[in-house]
């Protein structure tokens, strides 16, 4: 029995990724990032916002923006582009502290920049989360969770979801947050001890992502509580929510 | 062939017809129709309400016979009320409970008449019930005690309620009471299909990201006459197989976690992710969002990327296959895992389980083998069952259905059809129609059914997620078990709470 246990570890090997001291894990070549704009776009063509199904692109004077906290990076909007304005890159790197930093626009960033000073003070040794799936598909729930195995092993950086409010430093929200989990979400926000902080990952915590409108969910997490991290996607890649958990706390 | 007391429509798996042409009968014939076919071991796939004007509410039900491949289909008018079904026929207890709370329409001598959902009546002005506060069923006694969990977990997991009436350490009944996702789809789709109406079909149930989309994908070919050709239904068995592995594979490292067996746990949390990786390779999301479409699949598969995901299932089978076998030769799981959590096959049949959780009651019932549909029609996959209804047993079928997978995604990597993987759509949808579309999802039998209107507008779309049948034998398997007992009991059927709340 043991020699069939030696022989089995042998097999597995040892799984845990470098990154962030060595190289990126490979993301698929078909992998939808950040988007960028470039390049400028035929006049009065609003082709990009028409396609697009939840209102995520949106024009300032005659430049087309992308809201990350509302797209589901269905590219439908790359694909329509007469101009080819818009592109989806492979860049990873998504999360922001402000609801505004997730807006995309001709020019802007690569990525949301430096996060906050003040988490990585409190929470740059140690951050312990609460996860409340309030109305989330069980796909941001499943690419949060995968953290904690072997091969990306969030643990190594003092991070971890825990079984109690009680013993959190925050609460990770993933879900647009039902009516019928509102009270759920506030006694548990309330249950963390303070000084606190609240993460809500993928398009539907942080807009109501493909369910935006329906009168059954109050429209994501900042509706009910104050949000200090936003973690875009539909549902995030596994890398850009332990991206954005490393740079919250001043780890990357 | 069963015999009926009315006559009822007999169609196969996503077979389309006019809505008119389902038989309409009165309230006694229908009630005898389904209980006659279930008492003569078909199934109800659906049982659900359509408005008709005024009070009216039109009750449909799809009784699916497995042996025969076929479903049958029969409708009867009500208003206010009617006899419950469920004191004579099990399987309709949750779709009679949904009918009261959707519609309010009373099924008479309901024993367990509480809320589903805790949602908005589709019709009036009626308030939702306030969300967990309902009779929950309680047991007294001096050592009698109770221990309520939820809605918020605590793992990284959907939020639910449950209540265990225990003595001592013996749970004498679990009462699960959901809804805390809800999120009004089925209410949103009459009148589309919608610009978001493919999206929430995607995240209905984000784990069943393929076995929903495919569904809903199936029915607009349907209603539209045309077909995927043969590369978009290679592509979408490929993609269905890999999150059934993907999902397997999960919970198989999941329950050798709630025993305590670490090595397994760990390994399969990890080969888990290269499933789900293996899905990236197609569309570049690990759960497959945008790659099923109407008419086939949005991306295509050339040589190349058949080599990589050849390359890939090899090291997956290896990896898995140690992780598991290891698992299932270690003593002390199989010790925890054998006579928990059992679910005799006769409650299996009454109260209607469907997927892995039925076939390791030992029901034979697979929509892949015997209501086929896409590339199922042409590479078979085969059914396994096992018949000790424990968590062993729904282990074992789950690691056999693993094997399977592995050779079905292998088999159609090497026999990749040539040609579009995408038909265009044209036109609109087949005004005044009506279809049942089945698929084998890895937690069970997904069933929507739908009707258009005169415009070819969605007049209803019922879903009815493989969960939505079996939480409730999760709460059988619990009887007279250990409280401790019920993480891994409920891992071994790991259901999806969204995809029950909708």
């Amino acid at each position: 029995m043991l020699i069939d246990l030696i022989k089995a570890r042998f097999h597995q090997k040892h799984r845990t990724m470098a990154w962030p001291d060595g190289p990126l894990p490979p993301l698929p070549e078909r992998f939808a990032g950040r988007p960028v704009i470039e390049g400028s776009c035929a006049d009065n063509c609003r082709t990009c916002a028409d396609v697009c199904p939840v209102a995520a692109v949106s024009f300032k004077e005659k430049a087309p923006l992308i809201d990350t906290g509302r797209c589901l990076f269905c590219r439908r909007c790359e694909a329509a582009c007469p101009s080819e304005a818009i592109r989806f890159t492979h860049e990873y790197r998504l999360a922001g502290r402000n609801r505004d930093d997730l807006t995309v626009s001709q020019g802007c960033g690569p990525f949301p920049e430096a996060l906050v000073e003040k988490a990585r003070s409190l929470f740059g040794r140690s951050l312990k989360l609460r996860e409340i799936s309030a109305g989330g598909c069980n796909a941001c729930e499943a690419d949060s969770n995968v953290l904690t195995t072997v091969g990306w092993d969030l643990g190594r950086f003092g991070i971890q979801f825990v079984a109690s409010p009680r013993h959190a430093d925050g609460i990770f929200i993933t879900g647009p947050v039902p009516k019928n989990m509102e009270t759920a979400v506030l006694k548990t926000y309330h249950a963390v001890p303070q000084p606190r902080i609240v993460i809500a990952t993928g398009a539907c915590a942080i807009s109501g992502g493909p369910f935006a409108g329906n009168p059954e969910h109050c429209g994501g997490a900042s509706s009910v509580v104050p949000v200090d991290l936003f973690i875009p996607g539909c549902p995030p890649h596994p890398l850009t929510i332990l991206d954005g958990l490393l740079r919250f706390i001043g780890r990357v | 062939m069963p015999r009926f007391h009315a006559e009822t429509l007999d169609v196969y798996n996503g077979q389309t017809f006019p809505v008119s042409a389902c038989p309409n009968t009165d309230m006694a014939s229908f009630r005898a129709t389904l209980i006659g076919g279930v008492s003569q071991g078909l199934r109800i796939s659906a049982l659900f309400g359509a408005p008709l004007a005024g009070d009216t509410l039109r009750l449909y039900a799809v009784l699916t016979d497995d042996n025969a491949g076929r479903l049958h289909l029969i409708s009867t008018d009500v208003t206010g009320s009617y006899t419950a079904l469920t004191p004579s026929c099990a399987q309709a207890h949750m779709f009679e409970r949904e009918i009261f709370e959707q519609w309010g329409v009373r099924p008479e001598g309901h024993p367990w008449l509480k809320p589903v959902r805790f949602e908005t009546p589709f019709r009036g002005n009626g308030k939702a019930a306030p969300i967990g506060i309902t009779d929950f069923f309680h047991m007294k006694g001096d050592e009698a005690h109770e221990v309520a969990v939820g809605p918020v977990h605590a793992g990284v997991i959907e939020p639910g309620h449950f209540r265990f009436q225990c003595h001592g350490e013996t749970v004498y009944h679990l009462e699960i009471s959901l809804g805390y996702q809800h999120r009004g789809i089925e209410r949103k789709i009459p009148g589309g299909p919608h610009p978001l109406t493919p999206f929430q079909m995607e995240t209905l149930a984000g784990d069943t990201t393929i076995g929903h989309m495919g569904t809903y994908c199936r029915m607009i070919e349907h209603f539209s006459g045309i077909a995927s050709p043969a590369k978009g239904q290679a592509i979408r068995g490929i993609a269905a197989e890999l999150e059934r592995l993907a999902n397997h594979i999960g919970d198989l490292g999941a329950m050798a976690g709630d025993v305590g067996f670490l090595p397994t746990m760990s390994y399969c949390g990890r080969i888990r992710g290269d499933a789900l990786n293996m899905t990236a390779v197609l569309c570049g999301n690990r759960f497959g969002r945008g790659l099923v479409v109407p008419g086939g699949t949005a991306f295509d598969l050339d040589s190349r990327l058949i080599e990589i995901l050849l390359k890939r299932l090899d090291d997956l089978e290896k990896d898995a296959t140690s992780a598991i076998e290891l698992m299932f030769n270690t003593p002390s799981v199989l010790a925890r895992f054998e006579n928990t959590g059992r679910v005799s096959r006769e409650t299996a049949r009454e109260i209607g389980l469907v997927g892995p959780a039925a076939r390791s009651c030992g029901l034979t019932q697979d929509i892949r083998f015997q209501h086929p549909y896409g590339i199922y029609n042409y590479i078979m996959a085969q059914m396994y069952t096992w018949h000790t209804g424990d968590c062993f047993s729904r282990a074992y079928v789950r690691w056999l259905e693993i094997q399977e997978s592995m050779a079905f995604v292998r088999q159609v990597l090497h026999a990749m059809p040539s040609g579009e993987t995408r038909t265009a759509m044209r036109g609109q949808l087949a005004p005044d129609t009506m279809s049942v579309t089945l698929t084998e999802g890895w937690r069970g039998e997904i069933c929507h059914a739908a009707a258009t209107d005169a415009n070819g507008r969605f007049a209803f779309y019922k879903i009815v997620d493989p969960s939505f049948h079996n939480w409730f034998g999760l709460a059988q398997a619990l009887r007279d078990q250990q409280i401790s007992d019920f993480p891994l009991c409920n891992k071994s059927f790991n259901l999806s709470y969204c995809g029950h709340d909708l």
